[in-house]
């Protein structure tokens, strides 16, 4: 039987407000113990909660920038537990009239197709604090610091079918929360985590399989492989005749599986009810529209204007809108560019530009770990020397030389690259007649390959590609060598 | 409306409060005695009645988002059963 799986995922996402969401703390990360937990925090008798606006005010970005409906009132819930890192006993969250209803995420998935993922909501809500199980003398340690820090908690739809599919729609979902500054996106201090509520069912069947919420899964990378560990699980046991346990599961990453986490009976019984500490909260027309002026050009809106206005394909887009600061960047590069040869090409230079930003640049970038913003080859330095490559003055190859010694930091300004193609001496030769001569050497000195070319081995053509490359140096002009050397093998 | 013994039990057990068989009966009797009290009020017909969240017609202030709250964890783990490297320490909660 062919089977399908199907993806809903619900992430929390820490708001990067200063103090909490109900009190005067601290949210900053890393503090010792319990030094920004404060009587409302560790719930003293007789504390009440006060709602911050800067976390009300980040879900109302999050909520414009999916399309969302953002309730005018929402009310606040009591979510029912108990476990020593919430002391209240209960965890404030929103059930009944969340914030945010509805909205879509529209993803690129590696085809360059695209999607859009449904959400069901987006709630504000407290967080917990930390359990510590080491060694305490048989006792567990608790950190409160984490305890009231705000969360939004997004749900989608159950509308993704693959692991990939849902690694897409997580990362669009961290670049979008970064792009409107609600959330620092550091999953390792676990500002973005998420649980995936996976299930299967045969390929065509309307009705949804049992699902199994799989939690701890704190890098895209386990996500995908606790979904896809998860998924042939549920499949062998359907195959083997059995059924599919409504549970909440682990994803171990040591050892690539996910395990039933033993709850005890009952523990989903939350009993919601109202907060009655808070009253309803209340959003009005003025603060909506001035959240809304105040929210920048949206991924999806960039992404749509470099595919119209530049003639980028689609994959380009989506990876150059990867970050706004990426996004900024390769703005910078095409604005330098066009600067530089005025009368250039526009959709050339801006492919030109993504190839460079999304290639070199991001490799670069990648193997020392640097953030684009702090790049040691600014944008407009680039685009000199995208500029040499396309006016000519040296091949793509040298320039990736080029590159490395602007990387390296060997001249700087807007100029860099101008200052070492001269100092290195590395400019292309053009010059036909001299290039005539080094080639019509090397058909001389190289009778044998010649036989062999002129017999028919089209191999044979890219040893005298190489042997005119070694000859300049791998200063050649590229089509010029291939075209003088066709002439004179041709015989 | 009403409540079995075992539904009883399983409230209490929710609530972490320790009730023993003999005193499940008292307290259904009184749970029950509730009841009846919204049964009453569920018999009202609110059709058309936009239903409300809480008993005070007035919205929520919000703060500003700032840091207010100063470092008072001294004070605080001075009336805390045990405590341990800035740590509160509880009875193991994990196998």
């Amino acid at each position: 039987m062919k089977w399908e799986t199907v993806i809903g995922l619900e992430t929390h996402v820490q708001l990067s407000t200063r103090s909490k969401i109900f009190s005067g703390a601290s949210t900053a990360f890393g503090a010792p113990p319990n030094t920004q937990a404060c009587a409302v925090d560790i719930a003293l008798p007789g504390v009440l909660p006060v709602l911050n606006r800067g976390a009300v005010e980040r879900a109302i970005r999050f909520g414009l920038a999916v399309g969302a409906e953002v309730r005018r009132r929402s009310v606040f819930a009591r979510k029912n537990y108990f476990y020593p890192d919430l002391p209240k006993g209960y965890q404030i969250s929103q059930f009944e009239a969340p914030i945010v209803q509805g909205g879509a995420l529209r993803i690129v998935l590696a085809d360059g197709a695209e999607r859009a993922v449904r959400l069901t909501r987006a709630h504000l809500e407290e967080d917990a604090g930390k359990s510590l199980h080491e060694d305490f003398h048989g006792m567990s340690g608790i950190d409160l610091n984490r305890a009231g820090t705000p969360l939004l908690e997004i749900v989608s739809e159950p509308d993704m079918r693959s692991a990939a599919e849902a690694v897409a729609y997580a990362r669009a979902l961290h670049a979008l929360v970064r792009w409107i500054d609600i959330c620092d996106g550091n999953m390792q201090e676990g500002s973005f985590r998420c649980d995936a509520n996976v299930s299967v069912r045969p390929r065509g069947a309307a009705a949804l399989g049992t699902r199994c919420e799989i939690k701890n899964l704190n890098s895209f990378r386990f996500l995908e492989r606790a979904i896809e560990y998860e998924a042939r699980r549920q499949i062998a046991i359907i195959e083997d005749g059995g059924r599919i346990e409504l549970e909440t599961r682990l994803y171990d990453p040591d050892r690539d599986e996910t395990r039933s986490m033993r709850t005890k009976e009952e523990a989903h019984d939350y009993r919601y009810f109202p907060e009655p500490d808070l009253l309803p909260l209340e959003v009005s027309e003025a603060w909506l529209a001035e959240v809304a002026a105040s929210l920048p050009e949206l991924p999806v809106a960039r992404r749509e204007r470099y595919v119209r206005d530049l003639g980028l394909p689609a994959q380009d887009a989506a990876t150059l809108t990867a970050s706004r600061e990426t996004a900024d960047y390769f703005e910078a590069v095409v604005a330098g560019l066009a600067e530089a040869e005025p009368g250039g090409e526009r959709p050339a230079q801006a492919k030109a530009a993504a190839n460079w930003v999304a290639g070199e640049l991001a490799g670069a970038l990648n193997r020392t770990g640097v953030e684009i913003g702090a790049s040691p080859v600014a944008a407009r330095a680039l685009a000199r020397l995208i500029a040499r490559i396309r006016d000519d003055t040296i091949s793509g190859k040298i320039a990736k030389e080029v590159f490395d010694a602007m990387w390296a930091g060997e001249a700087g300004g807007e100029n860099a690259a101008d200052a070492i193609i001269e100092r290195r001496g590395l400019r292309q030769i053009t010059d036909a007649g001299a290039l005539e001569r080094i080639i019509e050497e090397i058909v001389a000195a190289n009778p044998a390959q010649v036989a062999e070319y002129r017999s028919g081995k089209e191999k044979a053509f890219n040893y005298f590609v190489g042997q005119a490359m070694k000859a300049t140096k791998s200063k050649g002009n590229p089509a010029q060598v291939a075209e003088i050397l066709k002439r004179k093998l041709a015989g | 409306m009403s409540l079995t013994l075992s539904e009883v039990m399983r409230i209490a057990a929710l609530a972490r409060i320790a009730v023993t068989p003999q005193e499940a009966e008292a307290v259904q009797a009184q749970l029950n005695g509730i009841f009846g009290l919204l049964e009453k009020i569920n018999a009202v017909d609110t059709s058309g009645v936009e239903p409300m969240y809480h008993a005070r017609d007035v919205t929520l202030r919000l703060r500003d988002d700032e840091v207010t709250e100063p470092d008072r964890r001294a004070a605080f783990q001075a009336v805390a059963p045990q405590v341990e490297a800035g740590l509160y320490l509880v009875p193991k909660v994990i196998e």
